[in-house]
């Protein structure tokens, strides 16, 4: 299975809308085909492994993932990037797909929610939402183009906490890879994210993160390159096997 | 103006003709580092652009870019120009391997840059842990990390330029103001300096330029937040994730300030380093 991760695509299928034919999908149908999956960062571990797990069972078909900020997923998908799947982490970023007539029929396969992250043994002595507002620790939130930090401002708007954020960053994994680092004393990530990463980071309980959800949908792309696997490829995530990987990594 | 060097190394140029196989792939060379660019301003939102500019706040990030840029290249110039003397003038055994050192920020991918920045200077790196302990200084997510990143990257091209200058220099006007008694210090600053400064300027030029468009190594040692460390560059890239029109302007607005700056400083230093 090839992975992906990158933005320079991107900027491609932005500048040449249109002619975005090149790139890794061969396009082959049946089963020896190759499932292009636009997937969001936060999907990293389990889609890898639902990824294998589907080649596994349909042999001759090769899934490749690319893994990326939803909203930059969306705009590669609006640039008409060939990818036969699209899951997104945010409803916004799938309806940016909807929109331009690329999502055939999204559909929820997975629920997330907001965690607040802290490195291991939390030196910043973080134990609440209300302790980012710490001018004196070091905060990295998402930046509120993305989903994540779509999230974590609701979230923070709700319960009325001002926020001081030293950075902003591009996607859920980066902020989760300042707190591995150490480099930061808390960021708002997903439960997941946590759970990925629980030998260098652990979790400050918020009473206010179970209202802080975020729904992920997953979909065909319109003229996917291999429709027929990429409908097998979608009705394997929401298959029994699918669904114990997720729920297994914290989804619910 | 043409001098009558110029006319009659052109001449010589004609004379020995250009093999007509050049010319093919060479135009494809130019059209290869041309029409990216070309589709950029072609498909640039240009009638939104004023409005977009406005929106977007464009100042911070460009202040911001330049300031850091300038401070990078002032840095690399600082430490770059004795480095680059060591090497060129310098006999000891390892010179090699120091040159080799040098250039490894040349080819090694930006991001991996930034990640050992972060493993020296972060708050748990080599030196960061001490940094932080000692004075209270942190430097990631700082405009000072930004700085930092840029120099890493920008400063093999001062060097390598520095050093191609004082190897190609006369030595002999070094010697003759030896012979005249004047010192180490002097013959630098009087006769060498003056001799290679082309050079530095095209060094000085080049690093600027890596400096302004460094991407990798700051979004992972110096973070990205509004007005601190988020430079053009990382700001484009950010609107490309939400609002691609956007980040062709914004990337519009970093070619046309490229350009500039090769320009401005084309008349005043490339145009010796290059004669």
């Amino acid at each position: 299975m090839r992975v992906a991760v990158g933005a320079a695509g991107v900027l491609v299928a932005v500048l040449l809308p249109g002619c975005g034919a090149t790139g890794s999908s061969e396009g082959a149908t049946g089963p020896s085909g190759t499932v292009d999956v636009f997937a969001a960062a936060s999907l990293t571990e389990t889609f890898t492994a639902i990824g294998s797990a589907f080649e596994d069972a349909h042999p001759g078909v090769t899934v490749s993932l690319n893994l990326g900020s939803s909203a930059a997923l969306a705009q590669q998908l609006v640039a008409g990037a060939p990818a036969d799947v699209f899951a997104s982490a945010s409803p916004s970023a799938m309806e940016v797909a909807t929109t331009a007539g690329r999502a055939e029929a999204p559909v929820t396969f997975a629920r997330n929610r907001l965690a607040l992250a802290v490195p291991t043994g939390n030196p910043g002595g973080v134990r609440e939402l209300a302790d980012l507002a710490r001018p004196e620790l070091t905060i990295a939130l998402c930046a509120p183009q993305v989903p994540c930090g779509e999230l974590a401002a609701t979230v923070l708007r709700r319960s009325g906490v001002t926020a001081a954020p030293d950075t902003l960053e591009q996607d859920v994994r980066a902020a989760l890879s300042k707190v591995r680092l150490g480099e930061v004393d808390a960021a708002l990530v997903y439960r997941t994210d946590v759970l990925a990463a629980a030998d260098q980071v652990q979790e400050v309980p918020l009473p206010e993160a179970g209202s802080a959800t975020t729904d992920y949908s997953l979909t065909v792309v319109a003229d996917a390159p291999d429709a027929a696997a990429a409908r097998a490829f979608v009705a394997y995530v929401l298959s029994r096997e699918g669904q114990r990987v997720l729920a297994d990594a914290g989804f619910s | 103006m043409p001098t009558p060097a110029s006319r009659s190394r052109r001449r010589g140029s004609r004379q020995s003709g250009l093999p007509p196989a050049l010319l093919l792939p060479a135009a494809l060379g130019l059209g290869f580092l041309a029409l990216p660019l070309l589709a950029l301003v072609v498909r640039a939102p240009w009638r939104s652009l004023p409005d977009i500019l406005v929106g977007a706040e464009v100042g911070p990030a460009l202040r911001l870019s330049l300031l850091s840029a300038t401070s990078a290249t002032a840095l690399c110039l600082a430490l770059g120009v004795p480095l680059a003397w060591v090497l060129a003038r310098g006999e000891f055994r390892g010179r090699r391997l120091v040159r080799a050192l040098v250039t490894v920020p040349l080819v090694l991918p930006p991001v991996v840059g930034g990640v050992a920045l972060l493993l020296l200077l972060g708050r748990r790196g080599l030196i960061g842990r001490h940094l932080e302990a000692w004075f209270g200084v942190s430097l990631p997510f700082t405009t000072t990390a930004v700085v930092i990143a840029e120099a890493f990257v920008a400063l093999p091209f001062l060097v390598l330029a520095v050093e191609g200058a004082l190897r190609g220099s006369d030595r002999r006007l070094e010697d003759a103001a030896a012979t005249l008694g004047a010192s180490r210090l002097l013959i630098a600053r009087r006769v060498t300096l003056p001799l290679i400064a082309p050079g530095i300027g095209a060094g000085a030029v080049l690093c600027f330029a890596r400096a302004l468009g460094e991407f990798g190594a700051t979004i992972t040692f110096a973070g990205s937040f509004p007005g601190v460390t988020r430079t053009m560059p990382l700001e484009v890239y950010l609107a490309l994730e939400s609002d691609p029109p956007t980040a062709v302007a914004l990337s519009l607005v970093l070619l046309a300030v490229s350009v500039l700056v090769l320009v401005s400083m084309r008349d005043r230093w490339l145009h010796g380093g290059l004669r």
